[in-house]
């Protein structure tokens, strides 16, 4: 299971400020919402049962890494759980959770088992918290166009998952892994660029 | 100054607001008389309290405005036509040299959603300050592009013959930094955090297709101050904006609104900074304050008349043979027997400060027209070659933007361009 820690947060903020969401509010509902109709339960597969809503993507280059964010609600009477999510904009994607080290710095990992969702429930994936990462652009993510994942469930039905690339400052996907070197100090650099010249990254 | 008294809230708003007026008599200068003293009788008379507080009591809801929203969708930007709001940012960007047709349709994208989402109280995707999106207090968000713009997204034959700088005039002194523009977007409230917060919002949104090139901010009368309708004054004391066609007529259509291909519903947008010198003005007294300008200063009725709408009588003469209103006063030099060269102006004060924290102030003048060549270039010839007010006032920007039509709730503003 790769672990990452979130660089930036780590040094400048301090543990007990990072329990809290840097963002608890995502109250737009103008993103694409996934709608999918409602079927006699014995033939309603898990993803059937979610709907999206607020879905948003951070915008970046080519190379980096990003997020999507959004709220995914169970409207079926089963539980589900998202085992993976994939993108043809990304080399890969996982699913990551935020949780605190031993250190008191805030570490994105990936969710072992996945994002399981009870009947009636709703996962909030935002800045901060829980999200879906993209590992490695193979595009740049360009702020008002429209981003695409495909979600996978435990019954291996899938949910594709549409909306608005947006800029977004906060939630430094600059991860560092602590054990995949591929990965390492020149995403720093490339980050750096990125928001330094950012409003030329037109491709 | 008010002073809000302690919230109560008990379903709803039910914070009761005090508008104060003057001094508590004979208790020195106490503008401000908190709510909660007056309910508990801290005052020592009721006659002071009545000289001192007017109460608006009853429904509360009356009195705050600020989840009042102004509808985004409609054939014509709401911010063409809505009674002007207290404070106003005109911001003004330049697209980044990459831009494509595609970047465009990006752009306008971002500036539909924003625009939709801020203008109903709702923060928009990716807002790290979201509670501040949700008292809009009338906010309007409305874009408007230049040439260049519509040249990348839809080619030359798009971009309207009038839409480039206005010719030069003798009385100009036009600043780069305060002139042009691929882009422009007036964010107006009358919430100033509001403002604030969409307008950061908005240039964040598109910063990586579109910079900065200008920010001007204007004010007018806060909201509630006069009754609906009422003219603003500028700097100068002076009722501005007289005679403006009436939003929602046949008039206002004619004259403001375009019918022309892909901008029907769109309009033209002039912004001209224009600097007042307050303190050469202050020379003046105002017999000659009047004479400059034709109107009376405490009404804003034309020297012929008796209330600011009464029409002109440029021909009525005095004692001496002279016409009362002045030939080189500024309502007649800027009226026109032409009926086609009317424009509708819906300016704002400005007033910023320098490094010293000497003030410099002036208007932002706006003014909406079909066609800002044949409407507004004759009635500025006409004031650049004799207008008494060009003693005290300089043009320093100026810039020239076609509006772009409203859309539907499904709509993207810009959608004919592509």
């Amino acid at each position: 299971m790769s672990n990452f820690r979130m660089t930036r947060f780590a040094v400048t903020m301090t543990a007990g400020l990072l329990t809290v969401s840097l963002m608890t509010a995502c109250s737009s509902n103008n993103a694409t919402t996934v709608e999918k109709p409602q079927t006699d339960s014995t033939t309603t597969t898990q993803a059937d049962s979610v709907n999206a809503q607020d879905v948003w993507a951070k915008a970046a280059p080519e190379g980096d890494m990003s997020a999507m964010f959004g709220r995914l609600t169970n409207d079926g009477d089963q539980t589900v759980t998202i085992v993976s999510v994939s993108s043809d904009e990304a080399t890969e994607m996982q699913l990551h959770e935020t949780v605190m080290g031993d250190d008191g710095s805030m570490k994105m990992q990936e969710k072992g088992g996945g994002f399981t969702i009870e009947p009636g429930a709703t996962l909030t994936l935002e800045p901060g918290g829980n999200h879906l990462m993209y590992m490695e652009l193979t595009a740049p993510l360009q702020a008002g166009a429209d981003s695409t994942v495909t979600l996978t469930f435990s019954d291996n039905s899938t949910l594709d998952l549409s909306g608005a690339i947006r800029e977004y400052s906060g939630a430094h996907e600059e991860y560092v892994p602590d054990h995949a070197m591929d990965h390492g100090d020149g995403h720093d650099d490339h980050e750096h660029d990125h928001d330094s010249d950012g409003h030329t990254h037109d491709h | 100054m008010a002073t809000e008294p302690q919230d109560k809230r008990s379903g709803g708003w039910s914070r009761r607001r005090f508008l104060t007026a003057g001094a508590v008599a004979g208790a020195g200068a106490v503008a401000a008389v908190a709510a909660d003293h007056v309910l508990q009788g801290s005052l020592r008379s009721g006659k002071e309290a009545a000289t001192t507080a007017t109460q608006l009591s009853g429904d509360n809801s009356r009195l705050t405005f600020g989840r009042q929203t102004v509808s985004f969708d409609g054939p014509v930007q709401a911010g063409v036509t809505i009674q002007p709001q207290a404070h106003t940012r005109l911001m003004a960007f330049d697209l980044v040299e990459s831009v494509d047709r595609g970047a465009i349709r990006r752009l306008m994208r971002l500036l539909t959603d924003d625009a939709r989402s801020l203008m109903r109280g709702v923060a928009p995707l990716g807002d790290s300050e979201p509670e501040l999106a949700t008292v809009p207090a009338h906010l309007t968000v409305t874009v408007g592009v230049g040439a260049r713009l519509i040249r990348v997204a839809a080619g030359e034959s798009f971009v309207p013959g009038w839409l480039r700088p206005l010719p030069t005039f003798g009385i100009d002194r036009l600043r780069d930094e305060w002139s042009g523009g691929d882009l422009v977007v007036e964010v107006a409230s009358d919430d100033l955090v509001a403002m604030s917060h969409a307008a950061r919002l908005v240039t964040k949104s598109i910063r990586s297709l579109a910079v900065v090139r200008w920010m001007q901010d204007g004010f007018r009368h806060a909201y509630g101050t006069h009754p609906e309708g009422t003219s603003m004054r500028n700097l100068f004391g002076q009722i501005d904006g007289t005679v403006n066609p009436v939003p929602g007529t046949d008039d206002f259509a004619e004259v403001v609104i375009s019918r022309d291909g892909w901008l029907a519903g769109g309009t033209s947008l002039v912004v001209r900074r224009i600097q007042m010198d307050l303190d050469t003005w202050d020379d003046i007294d105002r017999v000659g304050r009047e004479a400059a300008v034709g109107r009376r200063l405490a009404t804003g009725a034309p020297l012929t008349g008796t209330t600011e709408h009464d029409e002109p009588d440029f021909d009525a003469a005095d004692s001496l043979g002279f016409t009362v209103i002045p030939d080189f006063s500024h309502m007649r030099r800027a009226r026109s027997e032409n009926r086609r060269e009317r424009i509708f102006r819906r300016s704002a004060n400005y007033e910023v400060m320098d490094q010293h924290g000497r003030p410099e102030s002036g208007q932002i003048f706006m003014s909406y027209q079909a066609d800002p060549v044949t409407q507004f270039v004759p009635i500025q010839r006409r004031l650049d070659e004799l207008d008494m007010l060009n003693e005290w006032t300089t043009p320093i920007g100026s810039a020239v933007f076609a509006i772009l039509p409203g859309c539907g709730p499904e709509g993207m503003l810009g959608e004919t361009l592509f």
